[in-house]
């Protein structure tokens, strides 16, 4: 017999068996909030990246100036309290430009982070759960992959392909997956011998269900730590591609590509280069707080 | 190796088809006439299959042939083997840089658990990930060089220093072989930033690693025994501790060996360091696409004989993993 067949009467008593299945839930939740409270640097993360997301979404209503509007008589001013990044080049407002790269950084990151994610889980579930040839074919595919260093790799797809953000972006995605593919994979084969899969199994629910709702879900808190960091190191990939002319063009306020053009100024205007850079690491350190405290409070060992 | 090595091929041909416009056009030049560029792409193998054209690929990659470079006119494979002593000295020292402060980091941190030095040090090596290379490659360059002047800048040497003879390439060791002191005084102090910036790249990798190997075996009954024997702490901590923290470590040393080999593109970028990075920056600068591929397919092959020594070396050390 095939499971997720309905039967009248059935969908109230699933109803009611989902409430009792939220209940715990709910607590586990609230005992996750305390956990986060227990972590103040996992709280110092989660604050950077809420500040980041907010100054991203508002971008356009809370730069002083219009990132890129020129006045070549204002060009290269040391900070000060008009322009408290100082100016470039060209006269337009560094700080005005760090808020508007924010967008660009994030757009990037999750572009990439969600790509990986979806397609490496993905694939990485079917191997761990088929075995066999399927599973051979996307080991040594994703082995492939993994034997190529990233950023050498995303540098010579970015390289082949020509230099535009969105070019890069494609770069980032496909030297990005296959770390998600080995984690779940390893921990796809853990959980496929459990006892709550076999029971699924016994009851006849179908592969896909099988494979989505009862392995994946307790796959995921590995793979949502490795996510919440990789985007910090996917917006440190990007700025650096774009840093050697490989990403986003000139005059987007890119963080990468602004610091590149700072190089040129950094004896006679330090603040060209420092402040995106600044803004590059103070952000890839709030992912990465996030991601440390997240795999605590994750971890199920360390839970209670 | 070999499936994985004949895969990465696969991708380096497709990555090379992926260039737009004609690759005939491109080594013919902008202003060649038609039949030119005809030639050239009968030459170049270009009118024919595409499978054909992999095997013609791959029967040059075994004979050592990555094609020549359009801009030093030079075979490619001899273009990267003068350019790979630089960025192997870099890497080198910036690898042992990051363990002889990373391992002892990583101890201090497991046994002052949840202590201020503990806290710090993860800070620390969490900022070091976080770091841009190239951000902070600027900034000491800035502050040690431009301001203070304290430091020699980009380049291996000074400009008045003729360099050693070339041994095994590595200005440091061809100057202690030469006695070369003035040569050997000045490369040392060109390596000090640029190391640094690296090492520092990859060295919260290493504390993380350490420390929670450290704490998962100092739980270990061993280790309780030889405190309960009434041992120093410095002998459990290091000699029944770290020596079995240290083998889960090793592992991580060909990743990290992957990431500095990434991270030096853009250390050697910034300062001017003449390895195979600057090369391919410069390649991809000018289209250069053969010197391109070539640098990748070189790195990639470093990165997997060492991820394979390591393994070896893995299996050697802890009887318990046989190799298959």
């Amino acid at each position: 017999m095939k499971g997720d067949k309905h039967t009248p009467g059935h969908s109230r008593s699933r109803m009611e068996q989902w409430r009792k299945e939220i209940r715990p839930i709910a607590s586990e939740i609230r005992y996750s909030l305390y956990l986060i409270r227990m972590h103040p640097l996992a709280l110092a993360g989660m604050a950077i990246i809420l500040g980041l997301t907010a100054v991203a979404i508002l971008a356009q209503w809370v730069t002083p100036y219009d990132p890129l509007s020129v006045a070549l008589s204002e060009k290269l001013l040391p900070p000060s309290l008009e322009h408290i990044f100082g100016t470039d080049d060209l006269g337009r407002d560094i700080f005005s430009r760090v808020i508007a790269g924010s967008r660009i950084s994030l757009r990037v990151a999750i572009t990439v982070v969600a790509f990986a994610f979806t397609l490496g889980t993905t694939l990485g579930v079917i191997a761990g759960f088929y075995g066999g040839a399927t599973d051979e074919v996307i080991m040594r595919t994703t082995d492939t992959f993994l034997s190529i260093p990233s950023l050498v790799l995303a540098l010579v797809i970015a390289a082949a392909l020509g230099p535009s953000l969105y070019n890069l972006m494609l770069s980032i995605c496909v030297t990005w997956w296959p770390w998600y593919t080995r984690l779940v994979r390893g921990e796809t084969l853990s959980v496929r011998e459990k006892q709550y899969t076999e029971s699924a199994r016994m009851v006849g629910v179908s592969d896909f269900r099988l494979l989505f709702r009862h392995i994946l879900p307790n796959c995921l808190a590995p793979v949502i730590v490795n996510a919440s960091m990789d985007m910090g190191f996917v917006i440190l990939t990007a700025a650096g591609l774009s840093f050697i002319g490989l990403g986003a063009q000139p005059p987007m306020p890119e963080w990468g590509a602004m610091l590149s053009l700072g190089r040129g100024y950094l004896r006679e205007a330090w603040w060209v280069a420092t402040f995106p850079g600044l803004a590059i690491l103070v952000t890839v350190l709030g992912f990465n707080l996030l991601g440390d405290g997240l795999r605590d409070i994750l971890d199920p060992r360390l839970r209670r | 190796m070999v499936p994985v090595l004949f895969g990465v091929t696969i991708i380096t041909f497709i990555i090379s088809h992926l260039v737009p416009g004609d690759p005939a056009r491109l080594v013919a030049g902008p202003h060649a006439p038609l039949e030119v560029v005809l030639a050239v792409r009968t030459k170049m193998g270009l009118d024919k299959p595409l499978y054909e054209q992999f095997f013609i690929y791959l029967n040059d990659l075994l004979h050592g042939d990555l094609g020549t470079s359009i801009t030093t006119r030079r075979a490619v494979l001899a273009d990267l083997m003068r350019f790979f002593p630089a960025t192997f000295e870099l890497t080198l020292s910036a690898m042992v840089l990051s363990i002889v402060v990373g391992i002892p980091l990583g101890v201090a941190s497991a046994t002052r658990q949840n202590t201020l030095p503990d806290h710090l040090s993860r800070i620390f090596a969490l900022a070091g990930v976080a770091t841009p290379v190239f951000w902070s490659g600027l900034m000491v360059l800035l502050v040690f060089y431009y301001d203070l002047g304290v430091l020699p800048g980009p380049g291996r040497i000074d400009i008045g220093i003729v360099s050693p003879p070339q041994i095994t390439g590595l200005y440091v060791v061809d100057s202690i072989l030469t006695g070369n002191l003035a040569a050997l005084g000045s490369s040392l102090g060109h390596l000090i930033l640029p190391t640094v910036v690296l090492a520092f790249s990859t060295l919260g990798t290493i504390v993380r690693m350490v420390r929670s190997s450290m704490l998962e075996v100092l739980r270990e009954d061993y280790v309780v025994m030889a405190k309960a024997k009434g041992l120093p702490e410095r002998d459990v901590v290091y000699k029944h501790a770290l020596k079995n923290a240290l083998t889960a470590t090793i592992t991580l040393v060909g990743l990290i060996f992957g990431a500095l080999l990434s991270g030096a593109v853009l250390v050697e970028a910034i300062f001017s360091w003449p390895g195979v990075g600057r090369y391919a920056v410069n390649a991809i600068e000018y289209v250069d696409f053969a010197a391109v591929m070539g640098y990748t397919l070189i790195v990639t092959l470093i990165y997997i004989t060492v991820n394979l020594g390591v393994d070896v070396f893995y299996a050697l050390l802890d009887p318990r993993v046989r190799l298959e």
